[in-house]
């Protein structure tokens, strides 16, 4: 061992999941330490870190170092590690309640182990404001061993209870949609009463919207700015310190700023669109105000009708001060694989002794031997039962018995390539002039318009030339992806034909899901609602009914020579689409001839040629079998055997545990051969060895990611036998918002609220008039 | 006469296009199979990419059907056989066995490719840089100018066209009756939209059909029909 103990090594480690909270916490400790005078040197280590002082930083350590998960990664799997750690007597995890439920938890959580092998005197603390289950916590913060119990539990005195309140929307509260333009002015005006306001949207495109507004409307000239992910790092950091010196306003942000970030005196926090969770929420409300002594002040402005509901229950789950955060995870092969090879990069391991430091990490605790081998055996030579790849092995075992790294360059190529997110690609989109009106044969296209900004590659994948899509605030028709742009130009259709992705990225919680169920069944709950909503909601139950709590309310009627059946399982939007691509099989064996579906957060709409309602009323079909579990046994399979999405997963796999590289500015390869690869190689393994790591790995994140399979299973089997029935003339109140999603809700700009505007009036006149 | 789906008229012969991407000549009973890119995933695994190693079985697994099928007298791998010149070094057993097994009773003509320009030892054959039949020329590259009629691989070729509101994406053979691009017969292989401007060096205009692979037989589509990416 060339590890000694570093008497004046490093004492502290402290992990963030933000580089900007990590440099936020490095300042605030600054302060303290310089005024009191102690000798404690503070550094930060991220990705911006220049080579120079990461360097500098594993020769001689400072007493603290503030990092990020991916970071502490890079420094286990150096040959200073031992050095560098074995003076290690404290590490912090803050916010762990927001990297356990990802796979970066994973990531840290096999650090964890490792640090604690490092330096066994090691004390471990996680840090945490909103979390359903401490317990959960305290047992990832400690080594899974029966020597060693988990982390105490120690409650900071709760602050003062926050004052959530919703803003009270008049009758023109939208039927659907997430743009909240109708409160705009109020937006303005309590900005205008504050000292700081942060305002909360869940997507990108939704920042971008009401900021713009926003200032299309600030005839004070307040200084608004705008926060989220897709920024320019320096861009985002001068609205920070901006923000810390107290020069602005109002910031309008998504969650890039939900974390514990203290940017300065912000007294009002205003959250536009669905709260999606009780816990997010009081992060969010949590940015207002850090004195213990005083409440937070928190507004909520509900986009369209349904949030309003959301809002209610997430403003009573607040107040019950009730936690949703998601449980712990099981740990993922490709994470573990990825740590496997940076283990050998420091240096040589014994499987043995491996496996058992990797089962003392929390997600890995049931993690059996068999699949630890196939991890290692992934690294080592690709994982196949083909073992044709053994003299080019990445990791090979000495005469010792030791897993060595056989080459220098797979070390480097595994540096390059640390961390589990995985960004999608991002196309530029330039305007250009369309090449559908200058006439000719292959007319070519100008060159060199303007960049309107970017969308992520799987959209731009979909498109076929000609067709129409909202983006930067009109709509556009593309042409041809050029290299890594795509070109569209402007168009006079008032129909975007391909829906944008609206919704946020975080589906409504279960819990929270369960409230609004609740507040919709009970009657006697909604007098706190406004007049319009309680309208909307009697008509309903006149019309049709509500859905009961634990019921899955079904409805079906004809409309415009299409049948429709509606169904509200309140399980967020991942799930739904899944639900709608399995119900669409089923009717298609039914030769219910459906013609497509549509979901949103709380509902599914189907559509197609045959009367669906006529075919349950008569027993051809009955719901029960539509509804039943086991489509997501062969149904599932068979179309997971197609699914861009199941491909898309296996993709970002492949990359984790190392199958194939990230891709790097500069040194990228075109984006041809990469999306073909990845694909091929999903289906070849499809075919030979379905029981690969890669593929296995694939499902489990395909249960609960993109596809939400695991939510869907517990819906189906909540409400079998409680499935309810409706056969209707006409659209009913509740279906009037999903039904507005089929024309799509994101059409901004003048005219394509006008078209939205129409259509709404029509559904809604027919579903709300008297029968 | 509606042409049956499958019939592919070159320099005014009549050839059968196969929906696994083989071309057979029947008058010849001459067989042509292109970009076959054998043991691509070992040339990869060389780096430390450990693509699955079935790509080589499953290839020769085609191929044997093909064969099966329609028993020429004769074979043309059309070069890029090889992913690189060490490839059939790497060959196993059970593969450079099922490939010798291929080629009894039959003439097998390797044409060299830019992945494979040297002749290896080993796998039966003989090795030319391109051969004539008739009037046709076959080779890997398609010439720069070519007057005559051409068989040629390399460009890989797929085609895109969309119906009922999705794309489809699916190998095809380009043909303008003159020249012909085989689609890569290699199951690791990727696809070169027909619509880029490779194409256009091949033929002018848009003036040729591909002839997309469907499961069990060819769907021929004119080429101002498909998308480009």
């Amino acid at each position: 061992m060339h590890g000694r103990a570093n008497a004046s090594g490093l004492h502290t480690l402290y992990i963030s999941p933000l580089k900007a909270l990590a440099v936020d916490i490095a300042r605030n400790l600054e302060t303290p330490v310089r005024e009191i005078g102690l000798s404690v040197r503070i550094e930060t280590r991220t990705g911006d870190t220049p080579v120079s002082k990461r360097t500098r930083q594993r020769r001689n350590p400072p007493d603290i170092l503030l990092a990020t998960p991916e970071q502490l990664a890079l420094l286990l799997g150096s040959a200073d590690a031992p050095y560098l750690f074995g003076s290690l007597r404290r590490v912090v995890l803050d916010e762990l309640h927001a990297l356990v439920t990802s796979k970066r938890g994973d990531l840290l959580a096999l650090g964890l182990a490792r640090l604690f092998r490092l330096s066994p005197r090691l004390q471990s603390i996680g840090l945490s404001a909103t979390v359903a289950d401490p317990q959960e916590l305290c047992r990832y913060l400690a080594p899974q061993r029966e020597d060693a119990p988990a982390a105490d539990l120690v409650i900071a005195q709760a602050g003062a209870q926050p004052h959530v309140s919703m803003l009270e929307p008049g009758e023109d509260l939208p039927w659907a949609g997430h743009t909240a333009r109708y409160a705009l002015a109020d937006i303005y005006n309590l900005i205008k009463a504050h000292k700081t306001t942060l305002v909360f949207v869940n997507t990108r495109s939704q920042a971008e919207m009401i900021f713009h507004e926003l200032w299309g409307i600030n005839d004070d000239g307040l200084a608004i700015a705008l926060h989220h992910g897709s920024l320019d790092v320096a861009q985002r950091r001068k609205v920070e310190d901006a923000m810390t010196k107290g020069r602005l306003r109002a910031v309008v942000c998504t969650s890039s700023l939900d974390l514990g970030v203290d940017w300065g005196d912000i007294d009002l926090v205003i959250n536009v669109g669905a709260p999606k969770g009780s816990s997010r929420l009081l992060q969010r409300i949590g940015r207002a105000n850090h004195r213990l002594d005083e409440p937070s002040r928190g507004i909520l402005v509900p986009a369209n009708r349904f949030e309003v509901l959301e809002c209610r229950a997430a403003i009573e789950a607040v107040a019950d001060n009730a936690q949703d955060t998601p449980p712990l995870r099981e740990g993922a092969l490709d994470v573990l694989a990825q740590h496997i090879l940076g283990c050998a990069c420091a240096e040589a391991f014994d499987a043995d002794q491996l496996y058992a430091e990797v089962r003392t990490a929390a997600p890995y605790h049931g993690f059996s031997r068999a699949d630890f081998d196939a991890a290692v055996n992934f690294v080592a030579t690709g994982g196949y039962a083909l073992r044709a790849y053994e003299r080019f092995a990445k990791i090979r075992q000495g005469r010792d018995g030791r897993w060595r790294v056989a080459h220098p360059r797979f070390a480097q190529s595994w540096r390059m390539n640390v961390g589990t997110i995985v960004e999608s690609t991002m196309l530029k989109v330039r305007l250009v002039r369309s090449r559908h009106s200058s006439k000719g044969p292959g007319g070519t296209i100008a060159r060199g318009g303007r960049v309107l900004g970017e969308v992520e590659e799987y959209f731009a994948e979909g498109l076929a030339p000609g067709d129409t899509f909202v983006f930067a605030g009109e709509i556009l028709r593309y042409e041809a992806i050029v290299e890594d742009e795509i070109y569209v130009s402007r168009t006079d259709a008032s129909d975007p034909k391909v829906p944008a992705y609206a919704g946020g990225k975080f589906p409504l919680s279960t819990y929270l899901a369960a409230r609004v169920r609740g507040l919709l069944a009970d009657r006697s709950q909604w007098t706190p609602l406004p007049a319009t909503v309680r309208e909307w909601l009697d008509i309903q139950r006149y019309r049709s009914q509500l859905p009961g709590m634990q019921e899955l309310l079904v409805e079906t009627f004809p409309r415009a020579s299409r049948h429709y059946l509606v169904c509200y399982p309140f399980e967020g939007r991942l799930a739904h689409q899944t639900l709608g691509m399995l119900l669409t099989r089923r009717m298609e064996r039914a030769r219910l001839k459906p013609l497509g579906f549509v979901a949103n957060e709380y509902a599914l709409a189907v559509w197609g040629l045959g009367d669906v309602g006529a075919h349950i009323a008569d027993g051809r079909l009955r719901l029960a079998d539509l509804f039943e579990v086991d489509m997501l046994g062969d149904d599932l399979e068979a179309w997971l055997a197609e699914s861009v999405m199941m491909k898309r997963t296996f993709r970002s796999n492949a990359v984790i545990a190392g199958l194939i590289e990230r891709r790097f500015p500069g040194k990228e390869k075109t984006r041809r051969q990469v999306t073909v690869s990845t694909d091929l190689i999903y289906d070849v393994l499809r075919k030979h060895q379905p029981d690969h790591i890669l593929l296995r790995a694939a499902r489990a994140d395909a249960a609960t990611g993109l596809l939400d399979i695991r939510r869907l299973g517990e819906m189906l089997s909540r409400v079998k036998g409680r499935i309810v029935h409706k056969r209707l003339e006409r659209v009913s109140p509740l279906a009037v918002p999903v039904m507005l999603e089929i024309g799509r809700e994101t059409i901004h700009g003048e005219a394509g609220d006008a078209i939205l505007a129409e259509t709404a009036d029509e559904l809604v006149r027919e579903a709300m008039r008297d029968a | 006469m509606t042409p049956e789906a499958g019939a592919i008229v070159l320099g005014g012969q009549a050839f059968v296009g196969d929906a696994d991407g083989a071309l057979y000549w029947p008058h010849e009973r001459l067989l042509v199979v292109s970009d076959l890119h054998l043991e691509k995933a070992s040339s990869f695994a060389r780096r430390g990419v450990f693509l699955p190693p079935y790509d080589t079985a499953t290839t020769l697994a085609r191929l044997a059907d093909v064969v099966r099928r329609y028993v020429p007298r004769a074979v043309i791998a059309l070069g890029d056989s090889f992913h690189d010149d060490d490839a059939p070094q790497r060959l196993n057993g059970p593969d450079r066995d099922t490939l010798l097994s291929l080629q009894q009773g039959r003439d097998w003509i390797w044409i060299s490719g830019n992945h494979d320009p040297d002749p290896a030892i080993g796998i039966g054959g003989i090795f030319r840089d391109s051969v004539v039949f008739g009037s046709l020329t076959f080779r890997h590259e398609p010439a720069a100018a070519c007057d005559g009629g051409e068989v040629a691989g390399h460009l890989h070729p797929v085609a895109r066209v969309r119906a009922r509101g999705r794309s489809v994406s699916r190998k095809c053979f380009a043909c303008d009756g003159q020249r012909l691009i085989m689609p890569a017969f290699g199951v690791l292989t990727g696809g070169l939209n027909v619509r880029d401007r490779a194409f256009a060096a091949v033929f002018s205009a848009l003036d040729f059909t591909a002839h997309m692979l469907g499961r069990s037989r060819l769907y021929a589509i004119a080429a101002s029909r498909c998308l480009p990416d």
